[in-house]
């Protein structure tokens, strides 16, 4: 008899009557007579919160031992064994998720949207590198984090990037966080995630555009040290800002520099800063006259930087699911293309109207437009600021780390001989 | 430069106050994410009502095998014996032979429990999260076979690749409490 019913209501549907919305409940459940019983849905609960909470105790003990490596130990090999764990923990075993780099837009979102809360491991993630950072500089970089590790580990044939091009080239990362912010912000996307180039090794697969960006920032690595945590980790300008300000900083030599020059070569990552010349009168009457032409021009930067911003801001919406659901409709019902898509057949069977869709996605552009000014006024400001700092002279008598640059690696402490004298004191001595 | 005279000191209260500033705004970032945090964990999950069985849970999870999977709802199923979820159109025989079934995997069991019911269960170890046997339900049936993120297998990525890849918006954050959206007896989530 059941049989019967399909049929007629499969003839129904033949004959083009819609019957998705009379779809639910066409057939009662029976009433079944041997005593049979319902079974019920399984539903498997999320993994409980004690594996997060064993990742942020994980996080802040290999703190801890960046740390003591770096300056109690002194030891590169110490602090290459540590990262090759993280690059294990963090990257393979954890999959690469959550990461310090990516909770930046947990923090954003949590800040604009008012349902979503942070989960307490992504806040750990986010806090404790900048407070370590705080106080010793840029461990997290070293021997923690797992893309640092990936990158540092291929660094084969280092070369030499020119201070200004350096300079230049992170001004990306500048902008990539701005944008991530703006993205995270405006609900669209984490871009961080959806472009960690590194991913697809930790998953062993993936997105093949990412894998191949990947294996791209691993070949430049041979030769280039970190690109990514230099020129592109949004997470590295805010670790930069934090690492000029700490208390202790990584040194060269454990305990004084008799100027003999052999580690001027040895950073890979340019962190180590020759000692300076005396600068004479003219130059500083220059630079002072420089410096006040850069903070005149800071206002105008901003404000171009910030326009400019805005006219991106158009294309950054489209990112947004409904800012781009809004547009194909819009043309479909244009008539301006005749084919229809997954997502414009899904909106139609919500029933909801074009017009409270486009109400939405209006919204939502205003969102970019005045995420666009303040992302593009922040580079400017950047920029202005990258300027008026050229203008600025630090004097050094020695070598010495520059602490925004340093990451803590422990690589320039093998061409230091007085390592090696300390160290052969230290075994003479037990 | 100019601050020959002490120039140790100016900077050195510069670069103390701004430390004191960066730790002060961490510990309002931990407050602020302690404040905001008693609204609990998410997950996410699959809202089946919204749901269009697209079949990219099948193809865009980060897991190799996605942790999207068929359930079955059995308090809303009709127990047919022509389950067009479970065959495919105009089988040849209403029975178990694989050349009838839809399920490309074979993920779909079908026991008989009493003449004219045969009751469907989703074998999860099969089910690939494909969505051919939702969206044949949903069609022709009752839909209580629907699309669900299991949890026992979701990593609960950051940025879920599924979510940023699903047409419909039918992936959302859900509170880590209530991770499930079954539908309700009426159909409805």
């Amino acid at each position: 008899m059941r049989r019967f019913y399909m049929i007629a209501v499969l003839g129904l549907w033949v004959a083009g009557l819609s019957i998705e919305a009379a779809a639910i409940e066409q057939f009662p459940p029976p009433d079944f007579e041997s005593g049979y019983e319902f079974p019920d849905t399984t539903t498997p609960p999320p993994h409980s919160a004690a594996r997060e909470y064993v990742d942020a105790a994980m996080l802040a003990i290999a703190l801890a031992a960046a740390t003591w490596l770096t300056y109690t130990r002194r030891s590169r090999r110490g602090i290459f064994a540590l990262m090759i764990f993280a690059a294990l923990y963090f990257g393979f075993w954890r999959k690469g998720c959550i990461c310090a780099i990516g909770a930046i837009q947990n923090l954003t979102l949590t800040v604009f949207d008012s349902s979503y809360a942070i989960p307490i491991t992504a806040a750990v993630f986010f806090l404790l590198p900048l407070a370590f950072a705080l106080f010793v500089g840029r461990t997290f970089c070293a021997g923690v984090c797992p893309l640092g590790a990936m990158q540092d580990m291929v660094l084969l044939r280092p070369v030499r990037v020119p201070r200004w091009l350096e300079g230049v080239l992170r001004l990306f990362a500048w902008g990539y966080l701005a944008a991530a912010v703006v993205f995270a912000a405006t609900g669209s996307a984490f871009v961080i995630c959806r472009y960690d180039p590194f991913i697809g090794f930790f998953r062993l697969g993936g997105n093949l555009n990412i894998i191949v960006i990947g294996l791209c920032f691993l070949l430049v690595g041979i030769f280039v040290g970190r690109p990514y945590c230099r020129f592109v980790c949004p997470l590295s300008i805010l670790l930069r800002q934090f690492s000029r300000l700490s208390k202790r900083r990584v040194t060269i030599t454990p305990d004084r520099c008799i100027s003999c020059r052999l580690c001027e070569d040895a950073c890979p990552f340019g962190a180590i800063l020759a000692p300076t010349a005396q600068s004479d009168e003219g130059d500083y009457i220059k630079n002072k006259k420089l410096l006040g032409f850069f903070l005149l021009l800071l206002p105008l930067l901003i404000a171009v930087s910030g326009w400019a911003g805005y006219g991106l801001s158009g294309r950054a919406a489209r990112v947004h699911d409904t800012v781009r659901l809004a547009d194909r409709i819009y043309m479909e019902n244009a008539g301006l293309v005749t084919e229809t898509t997954d997502a414009s057949d899904a909106f139609r069977g919500t029933g909801r109207t074009a017009d409270a869709l486009f109400a939405e996605a209006a919204q939502i552009r205003g969102q970019f437009s005045l995420g666009g000014w303040l992302a593009g006024g922040f580079m400017g400001l950047v920029v202005g600021l990258k300027l008026a700092a050229t203008t600025l002279r630090q004097r050094r008598a020695e070598y010495e780390v520059d602490k925004a640059s340093c990451v803590a690696c422990g690589r320039c402490y093998e061409f230091c001989p007085r390592q090696h004298a300390v160290l052969k004191l230290k075994r003479e001595g037990q | 430069m100019a601050e020959k005279n002490e120039p140790v000191n100016r900077r050195k209260f510069l670069r103390e106050g701004l430390w004191a500033g960066g730790l002060a705004g961490l510990g309002a970032v931990g407050g602020f994410v302690g404040v905001r945090s008693t609204r609990g964990d998410t997950v996410w999950q699959i809202d089946p009502n919204v749901c269009t069985s697209c079949g990219n849970c099948a193809k865009y999870c980060v897991l190799e095998e996605s942790a999207v999977k068929c359930v079955q709802l059995y308090s809303i199923c009709g127990y047919c014996d022509l389950c067009f979820g479970y065959l495919v159109p105009e089988p040849k025989q209403l029975d178990t032979g694989a050349e009838n079934e839809l399920c490309p995997t074979g993920a779909i069991e079908r026991t008989f429990v009493e003449d004219p019911y045969y009751e469907y269960n989703i074998i999860e170890e099969l089910c690939i999260g494909c969505a051919k046997c939702v969206k044949a339900c949903a069609v022709f049936g009752n839909g209580s076979l629907f699309l669900q993120v299991r949890h026992d297998r979701c990593l609960n990525c950051n940025e879920c690749s599924i979510a940023a890849a699903c047409p419909s918006g039918a992936f959302k954050r859900v509170p880590a409490k209530t991770p499930y959206l079954l539908k309700g007896a009426d159909g409805k989530a």
